[in-house]
This record gives structure tokens, C-alpha cells and sequence, in this order.
């Protein structure tokens, strides 16, 4: 039944969380939360300064930053000043009672408040702490300030993203501030399996950098296996031939982009021959393509000159197509692709609205009710969430 | 010989997992566990190969083969491999036998495949009813593009985040490789592990859906409730960013040598300003938030003609000295010998009989008291058939040899 939030059977419904941290670990909490976890947020006097971090929305009541909102939903929050030895003694005292603290401050930080993993240990030895900092809590650069940028570019992922003409670029919404939250969500779970076989916490230390390498795939492989450094190529996908040709993956058609490329294998062949007879319905398959075999064609080894051919009639019909247009004909033509989306793209998916990703929440620094992605988890076909969804049919 | 199975040990050691399916979204949700010490066995087939083994360079030596693909090789540390032909009757009924003894089975076929063989989790839940079974697919196992198949580097696109990567006046730039896939890896991770935990609980099995689509999205979060909010469609900026300016990737001396600067308010300006120390650095315009960002494209140009005469290791020291944010613009070479990661021992190196010693990202967080490891490397094809069927299930060797000589093991 939609509207139905099925609290009370989340995994891990019964534990408890405090959520100490800033941007870098706000992700870590909302996971547990979403896994039914009670996640307590404390806020320094004066609310957390996040609430500023731009870009902020704004409704009737005021604004708020969207990546706080995003990531604290479903958390319940708690004033308390740590710069006091009242306030340090009180959250002593939650501490002890919970089963995770969760921070992002300086490695040592809590320490010198007297707040500390040793003495979080000793009151509590079943309390798991994780830590969430750009670089981890020991090692050179232990304590070494980082935003976004910084992350995205020690941890890898600038260096392949970007046109190569122009210098490296990092995605415009942050990115490493999701791969260190997920990653420390992992981690935690993990410590948690540990102490349901021991009885002892730990310090999960996760460090943001070291979070990228996922992130990164099998780039890294490229300079261990053949001293190679996978250069940028802007809407070309690089890797995928022993030639060194760049697929083109990027397309503009009349309202926006789309992606596809020319595949290998049984499905890539489909798609590609979908595409040729997509372009010939319309007039607009030149004969070299037409007549291409597709059966023996390898991507692997087709040269660069053979595939700026092929593309190129590909880019000029492409222009002439819509976003819809394009996902109707991939589904009814078997063609690997989907559109480029913009934020207003995925907020009306027919896919999303069907599986019910989407919750509303009042939230009061707006004065308004907002709608944000939720319900990532089903269970036994049962939609989990912090919040309840918006039905498919109100979309 | 039997191949001996490795000692597990670890926090998952009680963890026996069943692997089917290939790429990244499942195999490395069971890299993660394996690392942790639980026993992941990978079903796979000669007759349908993992596309992980074959179509994704590098290959050790830049020469494809299915034994040789660094790809496989990061995805699937720690595992053992079980080739068994699922369209024979013999090779499904020792699947489930594999699944029987396990706690967790993790697959990413397309939505109904592991029913039509037989396996799919209500079938196996009535035979072991503290399975968890994680289903991972581009899109979710109902709604109306359930059955769409797709590539994960298109994924990505559709998610959002191609959009928001590159340049204001030109087309977006592409995420390297599949970037969604280890998305949904972190996210099904965490709900097997709680699957697990209810399993616990309840004493019940359970059948997770996890969309990798929907994973993304969560990773789209602050642009989407943007859009919700107040109808803005956010894009691509270069490195432009709304908290900091200057906030940009400069040049260095060298080919493609690069760092990253970003200045958060005004007091962190004044101190690079008394670190570059030259003249325009100086001027009153730039002292305040808003006369950065009114002249920004000249500030960038200045700041690059600076960076461009000095060597990239030491700017970005002079620079954090200062306490001013910044970092290399590390490449793929470089990460092997970043002193953090190295510190972290975030690489690990393992032998493998094809490939010899090669490097493998180990886990991105460190449990002090139950450390993971990458202890060897990826299985090849079967590698572990005898020890898994004859040491595991109890196959005699009569009947071990019997397979081997049938289509069951292909």
C-alpha cells in the first residue's frame, strides 16, 4: 500500500546512532537511517553551520542548503555545545548508550575535548566510532584540509574527466562527499558483523581520498599492468580498444544530449544495427553502413579511422532526433542508450515514479512540504524509507 | 591436486556467499565481503564468460585472454571460482547445492533469469530459508523499464551526472568507465549486511531489489531537491564552485601536470595572496568574495600563468603550508605512490598465476580491529572446481572425474 512506511521492519530498527558530522560524513548517517537505523544529530547552539553550504532552496519560511536536507533527512536533532564541559558530559552520557558516533572533525579533535575514541571505549566497549576525513586519521596528510576539488583530484578522479584541450575538471555537484559516506556506511556495517561476533566496537577510520578509488574503476590498471596514463576525452569513452580508438559516447540531438556508443558482442551488435536501421527508415544510413558486417565487427580492434566513419553519419542524424524520440526507438530497436538527463529529466522518469524513489517531508526552515529521492531499499518487495512516498499516480 | 582453499578469517568468516552474474555491481559487493573474510564463491561458465574478463582492456601485456584482464582481476580478489554449465541439469542442481550451504547468493542477471534457471530466491528460500539474496540491475526488478538492458557507463548518463560534468559551453564530458556500478556496490553492500543482520533477528531470509539507477539518484540528491524546490535545473560549471573562489585546476611545470587551489573566504585569500606575493595578487579587488567572483576568468588566467612556472609537488606543499586548500591533480601513476594511499596501503599487491604481481584496491576504510586484506588474487576460470566440490560438497573422486568428462564443468 503507497504512503505505508514500514519503520518498524527495517533491518536494523532497535540501534542507535549520534551524528556529529559535517558535509563529509552527513551521507553516512542518512544510510544507516535508511536501513532503520536512529540516527540522533547533534547540532552545535546556533544549528549546524552546513545549513548555509550552498546552493540553498528556499521556500516561505526561509532557506536551507539542498545537500544538508538531502543527507539529514530522517535524522532527529538534538542542541548540544561540546565547547562546554556540561555539553561534553551529556553527550559522554548518550554515547553510552548507544551503539555508533558518527564524526568528520580533524583527526585528534575529539580527543583534546576529552571526547575521544579512548574514553567513548571505555564507557562504552560495544560503541563503534567511524570516522569520516578527507585523508584518515593517521599517515601524512592526517589533518591536511581538503574540499571537493582537492578529494576528487588526490583521489584520481579529476585527472579523467574533463575536455583535453582545457585543463581537468571535477564534476560540478561534489561527488567525494557521497563516496566517503557510502563507503563509511560499508565499513561501519562491517564493524558492526564484528561486534556481533565479539561484543567489542571499534574506530572505523575512512578516509575520503582512498573513497574515490572505487570510483575510478579500472584506470589505475592502465598504469600497473602498462605504465599507461588514460588521458581525458571529453564525451569519448578511452579503454575499450587495443588501437587506442576513442568510442564516441556523447551525441547532441535537438533538445539536449543522448548516449550510445558502437559495441561489441551479441547485444552491442543488435544495438548497433538497430541504430543503422533506425537511420535507413529515415533516409539517412549511408551504404558503408548499411552494408556493414556486423557479425565479425570487433570493437576491440577496429581502427580509429574506421570508427570516425561510422560515427560521423551517426552524429548528423542523431541531430535530428528528441530525447523521447531516442529512448522510444532504443526500447523498440534494442539499442544500448539512454538520454543525458538533467535534474528535470530523472524528477519526471516514469521508472522512478513506478518504484516509488521519491518521499515528501515537511521541513520547517523551509515551511513547506519537499519531495527528495528515498526509497533505494526494497525488501522482499517492500519499499523501505525514512519518509513516506509519493505515489506514482500523483506524480 | 586439490587446490587448498584459503584460511578466511575476519568478521564475515561466517559468511559462505554464491556469486553468479559479471561486470561490477554484484562481483564487487562480494569483492567487499571477501575482503572482510567471507567465503564468496563465484559460479561462472566458459560457454557465457564475464564481460569483465573479456571485452574491457588492459590485459597483462596488452594482450587480451580471459585469465589476463585487470578488470576481473580488481573485481574479484579473494573469491573462488566454480565453472558450472547452468543450462545443464547436473550444473544446476550442484548450484543449489552451493546455495543450499550459503547465507548469502548476490546476482545480477536480468530480472527472471535466476527463476527461469531454477534458482531465483523464492525457489532457493524454501530450500535454505535464511538465504539473502541481493538481485542488483540497471534499473529495479518492477516498473516499466525493469527489463530495459544497459550499459552502466550509460547509466550514469541517464542518472544525472554526465550532465553535470565539464564545461558550460561545450558537451558533457563522460565519468570514466562504469562510475554508477560502484555506486550501487557501496549500497548493496550495506543492505546485504543488514539483510543479514535481520536474518539474525527474524530467522527469516529475505530477496533484496536493488536498481542501480535508484543508488545514483541518492548520489544526484542536493541537485534533485534543487529542482523540487525551486525549478532550478542545475549544469555544468568547469570547476567553478558556489561555496569558493578561486576554486580551479591550474597548470604546472610539465606535460598534463596540474593541481587544484580553491579559496573558502576571504582570510584564506589574504593568505595566498602573501604567498604568491606578486603584484596583482595585491590588488583590493580581489580582497572580497564578490570582487573574486565579478572578475573571476581574470583571476583564473593570473593564478595559471603563476602555477605554470612551478613544479607541482612543491606549489601544492608552499600552498597547505599557507593553509590554503590544495592538492595534485593526481594521475594513474601517481596514485601508486601518493603518500596517504601508500600510508593506507589502499593498493594492495598480489601474485596470480597469469597475470603475476599486480596491484588491487583493497577496502577504502580500515577496521583496526578486523582489518581487511587482499589476500590473493582473482580465481581463474574453475580454479577451485575439485576443492570446491569435492572439499565442500563431498563429491567423490569417481564422481568429480565423471564431470569433468561431461559438459557439467565447461
Amino acid at each position: 500500500m503507497a504512503g505505508s512506511v514500514e519503520q518498524n521492519s527495517a533491518p536494523l530498527s532497535g540501534l542507535r546512532a549520534l551524528d556529529l558530522t559535517g558535509e563529509l560524513g552527513w551521507l553516512l548517517g542518512r544510510i544507516l537511517a535508511d536501513v532503520g537505523v536512529e540516527v540522533q544529530k547533534l547540532d552545535p547552539p546556533g544549528g549546524d553551520p552546513g545549513r548555509n553550504l550552498a546552493p540553498v532552496i528556499e521556500g516561505p519560511a526561509g532557506t536551507i542548503s539542498a545537500a544538508w536536507v538531502a543527507y539529514n533527512m530522517g535524522k532527529s536533532r538534538l542542541d548540544l555545545d561540546l565547547g562546554t564541559s556540561e555539553g561534553r558530559e551529556r553527550f559522554l552520557d548518550l554515547a553510552s548508550e548507544v551503539d555508533f558516533v558518527l564524526e568528520s572533525e580533524e583527526p585528534g579533535i575529539l580527543d583534546s575535548f576529552g571526547i575521544g575514541w579512548d574514553e567513548l571505549h571505555k564507557r562504552n566497549p560495544a560503541l563503534i566510532l567511524t570516522s569520516v576525513t578527507p585523508y584518515g586519521q593517521d599517515g601524512p596528510l592526517a589533518g591536511t584540509p581538503a574540499s571537493d576539488i582537492e578529494l576528487m583530484s588526490a583521489g584520481g578522479a579529476v585527472w579523467l574527466t574533463g575536455d583535453a584541450d582545457r585543463p581537468p575538471v571535477r564534476m560540478t555537484l561534489p561527488q567525494s562527499v557521497c563516496w566517503a559516506g557510502s563507503y563509511a556506511a560499508v565499513g561501519t556495517m562491517i564493524a558492526y558483523h564484528h561486534r556481533q561476533m565479539t561484543g567489542q566496537g571499534q574506530h572505523v577510520d575512512m578516509a575520503a581520498q582512498a573513497g574515490l578509488l572505487p570510483a575510478l574503476v579500472h584506470a589505475p590498471s592502465f598504469f600497473d599492468l602498462l605504465g599507461e596514463n588514460p588521458l581525458r576525452a571529453g564525451g569519448y569513452l578511452v579503454g575499450r580498444n587495443i588501437n587506442g580508438a576513442a568510442m564516441r559516447n556523447i551525441w547532441p540531438c535537438r533538445d539536449g544530449y543522448v548516449t550510445w556508443a558502437i559495441y561489441g558482442g551479441a547485444a552491442g551488435r543488435q544495438s548497433n544495427r538497430g541504430m543503422v536501421e533506425w537511420m535507413d527508415d529515415n533516409g539517412m544510413a549511408p551504404e558503408s553502413l548499411k552494408n556493414m558486417d556486423w557479425s565479425t565487427f570487433d570493437v576491440a580492434t577496429v581502427t580509429l579511422a574506421e570508427v570516425s566513419e561510422m560515427e560521423s553519419a551517426i552524429a548528423a542524424f542523431l541531430e535530428t532526433v528528441t530525447k523521447a524520440e531516442f529512448l522510444e526507438q532504443a526500447d523498440v530497436r534494442r539499442m544500448l542508450g539512454y538520454v543525458v538527463s538533467t535534474a528535470a529529466d530523472i524528477a519526471v522518469d516514469d521508472q522512478l515514479a513506478a518504484r516509488e524513489v521519491w518521499s515528501e517531508e515537511f521541513v520547517p526552515e523551509l515551511g513547506e512540504t519537499l519531495r527528495f529521492p528515498d526509497g533505494w531499499l526494497r525488501i522482499d518487495g517492500l519499499r523501505q524509507g525514512v519518509a513516506s512516498p509519493v505515489s506514482g499516480g500523483e506524480q | 591436486m586439490i587446490a587448498s582453499l584459503p584460511d578466511r578469517k575476519g568478521p564475515l568468516s561466517e559468511v559462505h556467499v554464491v556469486e553468479f552474474g559479471g561486470y561490477g555491481a554484484g562481483p564487487a559487493v562480494g569483492k567487499s565481503l571477501a575482503e572482510h573474510g567471507a567465503e564468496v564463491i563465484r559460479v561462472e561458465s566458459m560457454l557465457r564468460l564475464d564481460g569483465f574478463r573479456t571485452n574491457y582492456p588492459p590485459y597483462t601485456g596488452n594482450v587480451p585472454g580471459v585469465e589476463r584482464a585487470a578488470m576481473f582481476a580488481i573485481t574479484n580478489d579473494n573469491k573462488l571460482s566454480v565453472s558450472l554449465n547452468l543450462k545443464s541439469d547436473k550444473g544446476r542442481e550442484l548450484a543449489i547445492r552451493l546455495i543450499e550451504r550459503a547465507e548469502v547468493v548476490v546476482e545480477n542477471f536480468t530480472p527472471g533469469a535466476m527463476d527461469r534457471l531454477g534458482l531465483g530466491h523464492d525457489a532457493m528460500v524454501a530450500r535454505n530459508p535464511k538465504l539473502v539474496t541481493l538481485s542488483t540491475c540497471n534499473q529495479g526488478r518492477t516498473g516499466p523499464q525493469a527489463k530495459r538492458a544497459g550499459f552502466g557507463s550509460h547509466l550514469t548518463s541517464l542518472s544525472g551526472f554526465t550532465e553535470l560534468t565539464g564545461w558550460p559551453d561545450r558537451q558533457p564530458s563522460l565519468l570514466w568507465g562504469p562510475y554508477i556500478d560502484y555506486i550501487a556496490v557501496a549500497y548493496g553492500a550495506v543492505a546485504v549486511l543488514a539483510g543479514l543482520e535481520q536474518v539474525r533477528r527474524t530467522g527469516a531470509g529475505c530477496h533484496i531489489d536493488l536498481s542501480q539507477y535508484e543508488t545514483g539518484v541518492q548520489f544526484m540528491a542536493p541537485a534533485l531537491v534543487r529542482y523540487f524546490a525551486n525549478g532550478e535545473v542545475m549544469d555544468r560549471q568547469g570547476n567553478r564552485d558556489e561555496n569558493a573562489v578561486p576554486h580551479g585546476v591550474f597548470p604546472c611545470v610539465g606535460e598534463q601536470r596540474w593541481c587544484a587551489i580553491s579559496i573558502h573566504d576571504d582570510a584564506e585569500w589574504s593568505r595566498f595572496a602573501s604567498e604568491v606575493g606578486e603584484p596583482w595578487a595585491k590588488e583590493p579587488e580581489f580582497t572580497t568574495v564578490g570582487g573574486r567572483r565579478e572578475k573571476e576568468d581574470r583571476l583564473e588566467e593570473l593564478i595559471a600563468t603563476w602555477t605554470s612556472t612551478q613544479l607541482r609537488e612543491t606549489l601544492v606543499e608552499r600552498m597547505r603550508r599557507a593553509g590554503v586548500h590544495s592538492a595534485p591533480v593526481n594521475d594513474m601513476g601517481d596514485l601508486y605512490c601518493d603518500p596517504q594511499l601508500t600510508f593506507r596501503n589502499s593498493f594492495q599487491r598480489v601474485d596470480h598465476p597469469v597475470m603475476g604481481m599486480h596491484a588491487v584496491p583493497g577496502p577504502p576504510y580500515i577496521l583496526p580491529e578486523s582489518p581487511g586484506k587482499v589476500t590473493h588474487g582473482a580465481p581463474m576460470v574453475g580454479q577451485h572446481n575439485e576443492a570446491v566440490l569435492c572439499g565442500i560438497l563431498g563429491l567423490s573422486n569417481a564422481e568429480f572425474e565423471e564431470l569433468e568428462k561431461s559438459d557439467v564443468l565447461e
